[in-house]
């Protein structure tokens, strides 16, 4: 593996897109940027422009309002970018799932690289998917 | 020969390759500090590099609207400026005798270049936010340069009327560091919150305001001239700090024994950067305005009125 894919593998910026959550996943998304877990450890930080985005964490099920502007998003992050779907709901719907304004599990939008499962799951999956996601980069 | 040493003299020593290299060490020191402060790992030693060499491999996207020609000089000219203060701070501190007549006024321009080039970006990105970022650098800009420019001549007063960078260093070398005067102290702490405006770290950030718009003119740039400004930005981190400690805190010095001192001269600055940085809340810009418009500019005018009375 060369310096530059290791370089990506250690710098990866994470790009924040709720869709629709309960507002849950997004607190424990936050939660792993508190000292606690301190996720700088891993050259992972937030960052508020898609163009400089790495990684898509899109929380909460993708709804009807949501799902163009997510799709407008994907298109104009700069490639390569990985797609984390984090809780329940973007995996498969979640508490929600034959709700009158779903648009469908996140997979059936926009290409899915990690599923992160839980309502909502605790900063410590969050971590193991990166990892896991890191570990597939190779 | 002559044409190939100065050119590795820009290109290598003290030019790009070094100001890179330490800026990239400095902008580690910088996220570290923060994340101690913080209690947190922070962190590790290479991420600067790894970020860097990331954005290079990533995709370059010019927004659709945009002005393309500007969009991509501005971080080169950002770079270049900021390469050419360093090798021209160097050089003086290597070889104080061997500068120009006003080396010290080119340097102050030079310096407002970066500025300049993140407005350009700003407003050639076809982007509301960059707009309204780059509006509020340009504010920015006009309340810090002018009690910048009036602590600049404090040293130039105090050192005899000496407009040559050199000379400066040698009077101090002399009869001590301008920063041991009454006039000379006003004028640093007035400097140092300058550059903090200048690196546009809190309390001043407002044109980047993470928090409110997202990195202001930054936000339509990725791959590689994100790449280049990122850099750009962590020279000036390592390259500001050091023009300071020149003007009023003794110079950098090389020989022997004297190196250990510069440094830790240097280091204590920048952590006073960090500090402020991690301690500081964020002002609205008109805010900025008063405050460098009103206190600041007349400690700055207070520091010349003593420098010329002599204390
Ligand atoms: S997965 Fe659960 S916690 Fe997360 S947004 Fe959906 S309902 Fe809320």
């Amino acid at each position: 593996m060369g310096f530059k894919e290791n370089a990506l593998k250690r710098s990866l910026w994470v790009f924040h897109f709720s869709g629709g959550s309960c507002n849950n996943c997004d607190i424990e998304l936050l939660d792993c940027l508190t000292p606690r877990y301190d996720l700088e450890r891993f050259g992972i930080e937030l960052v508020g422009s898609i163009r400089h985005a790495d990684i898509i964490a899109v929380t909460g099920i993708v709804n009807r309002q949501c799902k163009p502007r997510l799709e407008k998003i994907y298109k104009q992050a700069s490639k390569p970018v990985f797609v984390v779907a984090c809780g329940a709901c973007p995996c498969t719907g979640g508490i929600f799932k034959n709700s009158y304004h779903t648009a469908g599990p996140l997979d059936e939008i926009i290409p899915v690289d990690a599923y992160i499962p839980g309502c909502p799951p605790k900063p410590e999956a969050i971590i193991s998917a990166i990892v896991k996601l890191r570990n597939k980069l190779e | 020969m002559e044409t190939l040493k100065s050119i590795l003299y820009f290109i290598v020593f003290p030019g790009f390759l070094f100001t890179a290299i330490a800026g990239i060490l400095v902008s580690w020191i910088d996220r570290k500090v923060t994340a101690l402060v913080q209690w947190r790992v922070g962190p590790p030693f290479m991420q600067p590099l790894y970020d860097f060499v990331k954005l290079l491999g990533k995709e370059t996207i010019i927004p659709r609207g945009s002005s393309k020609f500007t969009f991509l000089l501005s971080p080169v000219l950002s770079l270049t400026s900021i390469t050419i203060v360093s090798t021209m701070l160097w050089h003086t501190f290597i070889m104080p005798s061997k500068g120009f007549v006003g080396d010290l006024i080119v340097i102050v321009y030079l310096l407002v270049m970066p500025s300049i080039a993140i407005i350009l970006a700003g407003f050639s990105s076809a982007n509301p936010l960059s707009s309204i970022g780059a509006s509020r650098e340009m504010k920015l800009l006009l309340s810090y340069e002018l009690p910048f420019i009036i602590s600049v001549l404090v040293a130039v007063i105090n050192s005899g009327n000496e407009i040559l960078m050199g000379n400066i260093l040698m009077f101090q070398n002399n009869n001590g560091a301008i920063a041991g005067s009454l006039s000379g102290i006003l004028a640093f702490v007035v400097a140092i919150l300058c550059m903090q405006a200048k690196l546009a770290l809190v309390p001043f950030d407002a044109p980047e305001a993470e928090t409110e718009i997202t990195g202001g003119p930054f936000i339509e740039y990725s791959g590689t001239p994100l790449a280049i400004f990122k850099l750009s930005r962590w020279m000036l981190l390592f390259v500001l700090p050091l023009f300071l400690v020149g003007v009023f805190w003794g110079g950098f010095r090389i020989e022997g024994i004297d190196l250990l001192w510069s440094v830790l001269k240097y280091v204590a600055l920048l952590v006073v950067i960090i500090l402020i940085k991690n301690t500081a809340p964020r002002f609205r810009i008109d805010q900025v305005l008063k405050l460098f418009w009103g206190p600041i500019t007349f400690l700055a005018i207070l520091a010349v009125i003593l420098a010329y009375l002599g204390v």
